[in-house]
């Protein structure tokens, strides 16, 4: 029996052959701290642990409460300066660099076959580039820094075939949001996803990594993509070396395995409060909206940012919406301006912000006050996370989303196409 | 180890959110503790007993990483969580605080809201008094056994600060 490429990447850690089911300790490539970092570290210095395993390994990257929203925050802050240069960490950014998964991807702390923790759920991002990522607590993340190691149990695999070709204004956040509302927002429960198939050719890591990141609304441990050329042309634009790569053997065995053709998918909308209550975006256009946020390690990247250009460009946000604008990073940011994407966007009325979490998990800026509604770019919506329990998320793209924004209610982006 | 309490029923999918909702994370515990289900189940913050046992549908605790889930749980008392199943950093935060949760397959719509539920650790074993009926968890792996057993990972923790300081005192001799 053949095995599966998570199989692969972890008898590589184990250093003998390992099988799906099994529990495992392993050693991690590289551990990611958000502000987590701060309930993390403090639990070294609350059991005299003064050093961690590996400063090398570990990331410490602020974006979660960016710029800092009140004073107890901005002391929490201080404190993970203070902890970072305690315990020599090597990679930290600070507040300056934007969202923790995007930072990780483009300054190449990501490498296909790594096996990567973070103190964020959507860690599962970096499956995008091929590697095995997943969010672990606190608490964890505090013995991963002692120690250098976690249990793992090595996750069965399901295989996600992906083909057909995307219509204009239709992306990889309407194909996220299709499988949800299709099969369910724990199919991929525990499991490793595998995504294959024709569309991948198709689709660019900033489109990959959207896939990757929706994965744990599924209930998924990684959500993973094969490495191919996109991925080795991304790599290397980043000055990144590509390692040799993990595939799953012809024979290998997949749990089950999901289809879907990628050509007539419309763009598709998650109504409140779940990410698997999905429909097409047609079937409830009209619906008023009071805020449109685009943004998060969803959506906030260079190519979701150029969509909502050119459907905003010489046109004006709504007088009845409020946009929000997040980068996901400096980078992206900088990169969104040399092209006059943030221009655009700030001249058809949008808000521009700094890069971070912003209001999608409701710790600041642009929360909703009850009886609001908001179509977002994020990829949660439940019951009270963007402010008020009162308030409703709709889940889309970032084309659907500037495309409300633009007429102030829900829209399919292909209007006047 | 035997568990023994009544039980808080709820369906499939409780996310983190609503147990403790995102714009409380960085207040105290005492305070994320009077949000916890507000949105679902206002009276469980009032009603809610030390020893009280949660029972969940599908997919509990869904959403994001926050320790703080399992976390203001535990501070109010809850002694176990059982859950049709469990989404997958729920579960690991659960253990690595120390609060045993276990998924039990066919439980959900089974357990009235109160009943008095017996549930064996070692075994996996759980009994409803009134109605008898009797169901089978599957048993936790030695490997998180052992961190409930310490405490959760804090007891690990203080384990590994002790050898590390009884070491740095031998090279000092």
């Amino acid at each position: 029996m053949g095995q599966t490429m998570t199989e692969k990447l972890f008898s590589s850690k184990a250093g003998k052959p390992v099988q799906a089911g099994e529990y495992v300790v392993l050693p991690v490539d590289m551990a990611m701290c958000h502000e987590g970092f701060l309930l993390s570290c403090g639990k070294l210095i609350a059991s005299g642990i003064t050093k961690v395993w590996d400063p090398e390994k570990v990331v410490v990257i602020m974006d979660h409460y960016v710029p800092s929203p009140n004073v107890g925050m901005a002391e929490g802050h201080a404190k993970i300066r203070k902890m970072v240069k305690q315990y020599g960490i090597k990679h930290y950014y600070g507040e300056r660099e934007g969202i923790c998964h995007q930072v990780m991807v483009e300054m190449g702390l990501v490498k296909p076959g790594d096996l990567i923790v973070g103190t964020d759920s959507h860690t599962c991002t970096y499956g995008g580039l091929a590697a095995a990522a997943a969010g672990i607590g606190t608490s964890e993340m505090a013995y991963v820094l002692a120690t250098g190691d976690l249990w793992f149990q090595v996750p069965h695999s399901i295989r996600v075939n992906l083909n057909g070709t995307l219509q204009e204004r239709v992306g990889s956040k309407d194909v996220s949001l299709a499988l949800a509302g299709r099969f369910g927002a724990e199919f991929g429960q525990y499991l490793a996803i595998e995504f294959v198939g024709d569309l991948l050719k198709d689709l660019s890591i900033d489109s990959r990594l959207v896939l990757s990141n929706m994965s744990v609304e599924f209930g998924a441990k990684f959500g993973l993509f094969p490495v191919d050329n996109v991925t080795r042309s991304y790599l290397q634009s980043i000055g990144t070396e590509c390692p040799e790569a993990f595939e799953s053997d012809a024979d290998a065995s997949f749990t089950h395995e999901y289809e879907l053709d990628a050509t007539d998918l419309e763009p598709m909308v998650a109504l409140p409060h779940s990410v698997e209550n999905v429909k097409p975006v047609r079937e409830i256009a009209g619906e008023p909206i009071d805020q449109a946020l685009l943004g998060s390690c969803t959506n906030g990247r260079l190519e979701d940012l150029r969509t909502a250009a050119e459907i905003l460009k010489e046109k004006q946000v709504s007088p009845s919406v409020r946009m929000y604008v997040y980068p996901a990073s400096r980078q992206t940011f900088r990169r969104a301006m040399d092209e006059g994407i943030i221009q655009t966007l700030s001249a058809a009325g949008a808000i521009i912000c700094a890069p971070s979490c912003g209001p999608c998990f409701g710790s600041q800026g642009g929360l909703l006050a009850s009886g609001e509604t908001c179509i977002s770019s994020t990829n949660r919506n439940f019951k009270g996370r963007m402010g008020s329990s009162d308030a409703k998320v709709y889940l889309a793209s970032p084309a659907t989303v500037a495309m409300s924004a633009l007429n102030g209610r829900i829209t399919d982006p292909r209007e006047g196409l | 180890m035997l568990i023994q309490g009544r039980a808080w029923v709820f369906g499939d999918n409780i996310d983190t959110d609503l147990i403790v909702p995102g714009q409380y994370l960085m207040a105290s515990i005492e305070e994320q503790a009077k949000h916890v289900f507000e949105a679902i189940e206002p009276s469980f913050i009032n009603d809610v007993k030390p020893g009280d046992i949660i029972v969940g549908g599908k997919n509990f605790g869904c959403g994001s990483s926050r320790e703080m889930a399992p976390q203001v749980l535990k501070h109010l008392g809850v002694g176990c969580i059982l859950a049709e199943d469990f989404a997958r950093i729920f579960f690991r935060n659960a253990i690595a605080i120390g609060l045993p949760t276990m998924a039990v397959k066919g439980i959900a719509g089974k357990i009235e809201r109160f009943e008095e539920l017996s549930i064996s650790l070692d075994s996996g074993h759980i009994h409803v008094k009134k109605s008898g009926l009797q169901f089978q968890a599957t048993p936790l792996p030695e490997k998180m056994r052992e961190i409930i057993d310490a405490g959760g990972i804090d007891g690990i923790l203080k384990k590994i600060g002790k050898m590390a300081m009884e070491e740095t005192k031998k090279l000092n001799l």
